[in-house]
């Protein structure tokens, strides 16, 4: 099949961009360790509220491990257990949640925390709160006729600020 | 050669065509209303009279349905059997009759879904993830619009081999091999949904089983309904590969690599579905990582696309006496409706691209997904690149099956249609991009988020969308306006359905690509590499399933 000579830069150029753009995912994922929630953990999803951690939802400070809090969320139509999550700026925090029924998402506007809670299936994401402030955390799937009215707040308090203690 | 000799559709195969392209544009007019309430009603301004007892979330079902469902579907089809009667030569009447059992059963199935959705039976989007739990009747339904499609590919499959048996070692007239390919990769991912609905949410809607299994059912969904968005983005490049070229006076730039093209598009259609589950539990990094890479590889066939179309014109405006760099573009015939619609597609699918790109980029998927960003991308792809090239064919097409021609007049109406298209969309979906990375979500009622700040952020960006929404519903009023003079009024006459020929000297277009054991083999073997383990994790750690749920 003949390819005109400038079909051919075209080509390379296009599928050169693509390598390096690939590589450089590739690199964030597997050497930087950004990866997005692949967790494989199960759940019933029809006894959440009797099964660790998710019987106790809430932000619980931890040591000795790699992230300094764990923040365990529980949702359902049209509510997230805990309501509000408080944390400190500068914190490393993992996020575990799963649903109680249908699909769910569990997003907080303008951060990378964007993961589906599906039921049956337990959801982690670890995050570092590096930007104090006050972030609205959405359901983003559809879950019902209630589905906007399903939203928390991750608030990320600076403790040395004045005011705050 | 023989598909010189033939100019037309056959008058039986224009009747075929022309039922699927009337429920098209009903669809259109209905769905694009009810993407008008959608727009209104989330920009705060605006609620449902309360009379009417239909919901947000049923008018979102009824719109991603009528209109990514429906109205492609219907009008692909419709398109297709043109195309394949126009080229390869009429359909012989088992052929035609097989497409007429296929097309009353799609609109039998559509009635089905239609009415189990606006009974409020059914509103779980179009994508009815479980465990959201619809009536058994929208399924079912639902099912005799796949069946029924199925049988529409049919006849465009036997004329395909009928032409090679009657054409030994010719290459194939190239409309009819891209739609012998499309109706190919539709079959074949349509299997995945078909498997899905048939063995789970069927029987678990009318009570057979009690669970199913959730992740198996959305990674079963995700490889049909990515290949789904090339069924959809194939037709375009038909026309623009095939109809296009002709429009403008010029040549078809490479058969050969137009057709190579589709072969690609077929091969790496379906091991990419999981890049829509990027950040989903219980599939496992590793081949989330595989499907991503292979979805960069379906990016390589629509760069060669790019080149060939700009190349097929700047060749034709520097015949027409374009001078310099840019002086060919002059040249171009921009008062023609059938040119300048599928044009205006061409330059969408540049952002709508690069933003697929983004979505597809396992990480970089978190900032977007579920966003009203991932709405805004496909407003550019399916419903603006899509669409408007539909919009250029129909201008042609419809009054040709019917024997009427396209005047002067109703040609500017089309022009006014691809401008106010360009303006309406330029300005929903930029918001829609734009606010979708502040994090605001697809898929949702007006809402001020218990008076959060970031949401209130959020309602300009919706107000945008709906005057954009509304520019284009009116848009949709002019095609409607123009659907009925070519079907009904417009002066008899003969209007021609164009396509281009080969340049002049052009090499023998290899016989390998017609060689569809060779490609089926390759096919089995990408979907297999990239689907087995991924759904033997699925089987093996599959959680309790779930037994379904209404919540609206």
């Amino acid at each position: 099949m003949h390819l005109h000579k400038y079909e051919k830069w075209w080509l390379v150029f296009g599928c050169g961009t693509l390598v390096a753009f690939l590589i450089i995912l590739g690199v964030g994922a597997f050497h930087n360790g950004t990866h997005p929630n692949n967790s494989k953990k199960v759940i019933n999803y029809e006894k959440v509220d009797e099964i660790a951690p998710f019987n106790n939802p809430g932000v619980h400070k931890v040591e000795g491990k790699e992230w300094d809090y764990e923040v365990v969320i529980v949702a359902s139509a049209f509510y997230y257990d805990p309501p509000e999550i408080v944390v400190p700026l500068g914190a490393k925090v993992k996020f575990t949640a799963t649903t109680k029924d249908v699909i769910h998402g569990f997003q907080a506007a303008g951060t990378n925390i964007n993961m589906m809670l599906e039921p049956g299936y337990i959801s982690e994401y670890i995050a570092e709160m590096n930007q104090a402030g006050e972030y609205l955390i959405v359901c983003n799937e559809y879950c019902g006729t209630g589905h906007t009215a399903m939203h928390s707040m991750l608030k990320v308090v600076d403790e040395n600020a004045t005011g705050i203690n | 050669m023989q598909q010189a000799s033939i100019k037309n559709v056959a008058p039986k195969d224009a009747k075929l065509a022309m039922a699927n392209i009337y429920v098209a544009f009903i669809a259109l007019l209905l769905g694009g209303l009810a993407g008008l309430l959608q727009v209104l009603v989330r920009s705060g301004e605006f609620t449902i009279p309360g009379g009417i007892k239909i919901g947000y979330y049923q008018v979102l079902t009824v719109h991603g349905i009528l209109l990514g469902l429906i109205l492609t579907t219907f009008f692909i089809l419709g398109f297709q059997i043109a195309a394949v009667s126009r080229t390869a030569g009429p359909l012989t009447d088992k052929q035609r009759n097989i497409g007429w059992i296929g097309f009353w059963l799609m609109v039998l199935g559509t009635a089905m879904a239609s009415t189990m959705v606006l009974l409020n039976k059914a509103t779980v989007l179009y994508t009815f993830y479980a465990p959201l739990k619809a009536h058994w009747i929208f399924y079912l339904g639902l099912t005799l619009v796949v069946v029924g499609s199925w049988l529409l590919c049919v006849p465009q499959f036997m004329k395909y081999f009928q032409w090679k048996k009657e054409n030994p070692g010719q290459t194939s007239p190239l409309l009819t091999y891209m739609a012998f390919v499309n109706s190919l990769l539709w079959v074949t991912c349509s299997l995945g949904v078909a498997v899905s609905v048939l063995f789970q949410l069927l029987p678990w809607s009318l009570g057979l089983i009690t669970r199913v299994d959730v992740l198996l059912t959305r990674t079963l969904f995700w490889y049909f309904g990515h290949a789904l968005v090339y069924f959809w983005l194939l037709p375009a490049y038909m026309a623009w590969y095939a109809i296009v070229p002709k429009i403008v006076g010029g040549k078809i730039f490479s058969d050969s690599l137009a057709r190579f093209s589709f072969i690609l598009f077929l091969l790496f259609s379906f091991p990419v579905g999981i890049h829509h589950q990027l950040t989903e539990p219980g599939i496992d990094g590793f081949w989330k990582f595989v499907q991503v890479t292979l979805t960069f590889f379906v990016i390589i066939p629509s760069l060669m696309t790019a080149f060939s179309m700009f190349a097929t014109f700047e060749l034709r405006g520097r015949e027409l006496g374009g001078k310099g760099v840019l002086g060919w573009f002059k040249k171009l015939p921009w008062g023609d409706a059938r040119f300048l619609l599928p044009f205006i597609g061409m330059l969408a699918f540049i952002p709508g691209g690069a933003g697929g790109i983004v979505n597809a980029s396992y990480q970089m998927n978190q900032l977007i997904h579920n966003t009203i960003w991932v709405t805004g991308h496909f407003h550019l792809t399916v419903a603006t690149t899509v669409i408007l090239t539909f919009f250029g064919v129909a201008f042609f097409l419809i009054p040709h099956l019917t024997g009427r021609v396209l005047t002067p007049a109703l040609n500017k109406l089309g022009i006014y249609v691809g401008i106010l298209w360009a303006i309406g969309m330029s300005i929903m979906s930029l918001s829609m991009h734009v606010v979708g990375l502040m994090g605001a979500p697809r898929r949702s009622d007006y809402s001020t988020y218990g008076g959060a700040e970031q949401a209130a952020e959020w309602i300009p960006y919706a107000i945008a969308q709906a005057v954009g929404g509304t520019i284009l519903f009116v848009a949709i009023i002019i095609v409607t306006y123009i659907v009925i003079q070519l079907a009904f009024f417009a002066p008899k006459g003969h209007e021609e359905f164009p396509v281009a020929e080969v340049a002049p000297g052009a090499e023998k277009t290899p016989a390998i690509l017609e060689n569809f054991k060779f490609w089926g083999v390759i096919v089995a073997a990408l979907i297999i590499f990239a689907y087995t383990m991924p759904i033997i994790d699925i089987l093996r750690n599959s959680p309790l399933g779930s037994t379904g749920f209404t919540p609206w």
